[in-house]
């Protein structure tokens, strides 16, 4: 496993065209570094998100997948001694340029965890969140949004009657749509999911994975996930990282039918991992 | 090829020998018996303060002893023991009573009998041995009277002298000597109303104008006209006031003079007589004519004083309601200020606070200050705030008082934050413990919806960790309720003449000295002068404190269970 990476990234060989979306990309992730302390997480990263496709990040554990995506919403900026270098661009905007708004970028890129992590609070509450932070207390206005997120989120018809029961209550099925309901309330552009049915059971996971193709076009979906077929179901792009750098990008067929790299197809066809 | 292998195991699951140490028998057990041996405790703790607190009021027979050298007395048996008797004494007894003495190993039995009459005999409590006594009655004649000063007096009413007409027919004393003594004590109750309200009202008057003389005296820059005008002013106040006290002082003394003519003769069982005002007399037991319900009586009545009425000779009768209001001002004072000090403090060090050396330092300072000894708060408090603080304060808005101290001295206010200083220890470390436990999940979802860190803080942390903020806060409060050492030296008094909170303006007067139970406690059962008289009173007050301390944590611990039903279901 240690042998060295030789792949460059960039180069021809490894990065073909994705599938591309209707407008130009809407990040752009530009010779992406990281460094937790000493230690270097991501090398170099350069790829383009494209607008309304869903992209999966593939690979295995410690690759850097979840970081990369942490990095995207400046989610990473509470860990102590953390270092990057180069850009990543929302619509051409550096977004760790010191003068942006970190809560205003974060209200562009809603996130979904690994675990459903609900407030304490009641289902309305919960889902009305984002925008009660922002100084909206206009009963319509909530009422709107809840009922909208709720119903992108494929949640409306399960909760509509006990709004008000706490959430805690909830499977963790529904408690993972309602995350998914609370990152849409705040009108986002991207949505960023860090393994979303990794709690999940099948039954639940596979209500997720509707909810994404539901949700393609609307949003910008990058989804990290550990589930090959998953990612084949609900992707247009892959990437595939391995050890912190990105090996292959393209389009989710091709990665998984005809991948250019070796390690690529010992990864998707579950040689190692 | 495996099977075999499992076949050929001549291992055995029925094990005969097993060894204790390994499976941990011997540390269940030593961990039980410590949990066995805490709870006895407890529970011995509990019982005993009940039990001596709830019988302490409850009035027993009163004999009349017929001693064998001749003497009458008589009294309210307490408690009894064996004890050896005196090689001495014993050579003394007669041959029969040293044989029986002997019979029994040397021991003899003796009961304490609560006599009373301390004006007469110098002393309340006797012991008597069992072998003295030549025959015992219980005659429905005797009576125990509480008296105002004095304490009890136990013998026998003799005479009644209500308006110079005297009444010494029994069947008629006891017709009577009811409804005189409520009589009385409306009588007192108004005579005290006058004394304490009114003439302490014109006193607070008159205080009032000096003070204000002497505020407009020290004026820098004041002309001589000013200071006649300010002194005329002071002059007439005074004088109006001064008639107005004058008023007062003659319908006191015309309300005494009449309270004079309303006597009683009591006679103890030897028939020394006693004359008095029947005002003095706060209650009458005829102990021995008593149903069971006519002592539960006397118990409720007892108990009642015990919780509304003002403590008298000194501290060991009477009630402690005062000790009781000032326990519960000065907790409640202490967690208004504890609280968002402790919880704010916490919130710093656990969300804000770069974790590094400093932090672990300060978190190790804070983890000792808990282990400090109550005593040097104390000293710190009065030296820092009442000496400094309140020496400042007092320069600077209590000028004209100096240079009797207002905040300048121990008080209410002070005492507060002694112990505020004293528990912050304890609700840091548990609401970082609190903090702690809320996932970081929690913090994370919030942020990625655009909350800032305060709304995080604000609407998810804060709530998710209330429950445990409050168990840290129920902690300190039970443990500034009942520390004492530290309040000897900031506030608390053997008896405060006002209370803390009264309609003057301010109402709450934090520079106030207060009583306080734990102190009570101290100062009844080891600094009085009588210690067996102060008993009752330091098991009932100690039952007292304990439920006190009982009732506010359990309110607090509903308010911590609302509070959780409430962020569990959640509101903004």
């Amino acid at each position: 496993m240690a042998e060295p990476v030789s792949f460059q990234p960039g180069s021809e060989k490894t990065f073909y065209h994705p599938q591309k979306g209707a407008d130009p990309p809407i990040l752009e992730i530009d010779r992406f570094n990281l460094w937790y302390g000493e230690k270097q997480a991501l090398f170099d990263n350069t790829i383009t998100v494209e607008k309304g496709l869903v992209t999966a990040l593939v690979g295995p554990s410690g690759c850097g997948k979840s970081t990369l995506l942490r990095s995207l919403n400046r989610m990473n900026d509470l860990i102590e001694g953390l270092r990057i270098a180069g850009e990543v661009r929302l619509d051409g905007q550096n977004i760790f340029d010191p003068q942006v708004d970190v809560i205003a970028l974060r209200k562009r890129m809603g996130m979904v965890f690994q675990k459903p992590n609900p407030f304490p609070m009641s289902i309305f509450d919960n889902v009305a969140y984002p925008l009660k932070v922002d100084g909206v207390r206009d009963r319509n206005v909530l009422r709107e949004t809840v009922e909208r997120s709720l119903q992108a989120a494929a949640l409306w018809e399960e909760v509509k009657d006990r709004l008000k029961d706490n959430a805690l209550g909830m499977s963790g099925g529904q408690q993972q749509r309602l995350c998914i309901a609370r990152a849409i309330a705040a009108d986002p552009e991207v949505l960023l999911m860090d393994e979303p049915c990794s709690a999940l059971d099948p039954l639940a996971t596979s209500k997720i994975e509707d909810l994404i193709n539901e949700l393609r076009g609307r949003y910008t979906i990058i989804i990290v996930t550990h589930n090959m077929q998953q990612a084949a179901r609900v992707s247009d792009n892959t990437v595939f990282m391995y050890l912190g750098r990105i090996i292959e990008y393209g389009k989710t067929d091709t990665i998984f039918t005809k991948p250019r790299n070796q390690r690529t197809q010992d990864y998707v066809t579950g040689r190692f991992g | 090829m495996r099977s075999s292998t499992i076949s050929s195991s001549k291992r055995s699951v029925f094990e005969t020998g097993c060894n204790l140490t390994a499976q941990g028998e011997p540390f269940v057990w030593s961990m039980a018996g410590g949990l066995a041996i805490g709870i006895f405790m407890i529970v011995a703790f509990l019982v005993l303060i009940l039990w001596n607190g709830l019988v302490a009021f409850y009035p027993g027979p009163i004999r009349l002893l017929h001693l064998k050298n001749g003497r009458v007395m008589a009294g309210e048996p307490i408690r009894s023991e064996l004890y050896r008797i005196d090689p001495q004494k014993l050579g003394q007894m007669s041959e029969e009573a040293r044989r029986m003495v002997m019979d029994r190993g040397g021991y003899s039995r003796r009961w304490l009998y609560k006599t009373g009459n301390f004006d007469l005999y110098n002393d309340d409590y006797r012991w008597v041995d069992d072998d003295d006594i030549e025959r015992m009655e219980t005659p429905d004649d005797l009576v125990m009277v509480e008296r105002r000063e004095w304490g009890p007096f136990i013998g026998t009413i003799r005479m009644l002298k209500i308006d110079g007409k005297e009444i010494s027919d029994p069947s008629e004393i006891v017709r009577r000597i009811d409804d005189e003594i409520q009589l009385a004590c409306a009588r007192f109750e108004a005579i005290r109303t006058i004394e304490r309200d009114r003439i302490g009202d014109v006193n607070h008057r008159m205080e009032a104008a000096r003070l204000a003389l002497r505020k407009e005296l020290m004026k820098p820059n004041v002309g001589a006209a000013e200071r006649e005008a300010a002194q005329a002013r002071h002059d007439q106040e005074m004088a109006e006031w001064k008639e107005r006290y004058q008023v007062l002082e003659r319908e006191v003394d015309a309300r005494k003079a009449e309270d004079s003519r309303f006597r009683v003769v009591l006679a103890d069982v030897e028939g020394r007589q006693k004359e008095m005002a029947i005002s003095q007399i706060v209650r009458r037991i005829p102990a021995n004519g008593l149903t069971t319900a006519g002592r539960l009586g006397v118990y409720a009545d007892r108990w009642w004083e015990l919780v509304s009425a003002e403590p008298r000779e000194a501290n060991t009768e009477g009630g402690i309601f005062p000790a009781i209001f000032g326990t519960f001002v000065m907790t409640m004072l202490m967690v208004v200020v504890v609280a968002p000090f402790g919880v704010m403090a916490a919130l710093y060090l656990r969300e804000y606070a770069r974790q590094g050396l400093l932090v672990s330092s300060v978190r190790v300072c804070v983890n000792n200050l808990a282990g400090v000894p109550s005593i040097v708060y104390g000293v710190f408090g009065l030296g820092f705030f009442a000496y400094t603080v309140g020496g400042i304060v007092d320069s600077l808005l209590f000028a004209e008082k100096l240079p009797n101290p207002t905040f300048g001295t121990g008080g209410l206010l002070w005492s507060a934050l002694t112990l505020a200083l004293l528990t912050v220890p304890v609700v840091i470390v548990a609401t970082e413990e609190a903090l702690s436990a809320v996932p970081d999940s929690l913090r994370e979802g919030s942020l990625a919806c655009g909350a800032s860190r305060w709304q995080t803080i604000k609407y998810v942390v804060l709530p998710k960790a209330m429950p445990g903020i409050l168990t840290g806060l129920i902690l300190a409060m039970a443990r500034g309720a009942g520390e004492v050492a530290p309040l000897m030296l900031v506030g608390v008094v053997k008896l405060a003449p006002e209370l803390p909170i009264d309609g003057n303006f301010p109402f709450l007067h934090l520079e106030r000295s207060f009583m306080h139970l734990a102190f009570h406690i101290f100062d009844v059962g080891f600094q009085s002068r009588n210690s067996e008289a102060g008993k009752p009173m330091v098991f009932v007050t100690t039952l007292i404190l304990v439920g006190m301390i009982a009732v506010l944590n359990a309110t607090a611990i509903f308010v911590r269970n609302r509070l959780k039903r409430k962020y569990m279901t959640g509101h903004f």
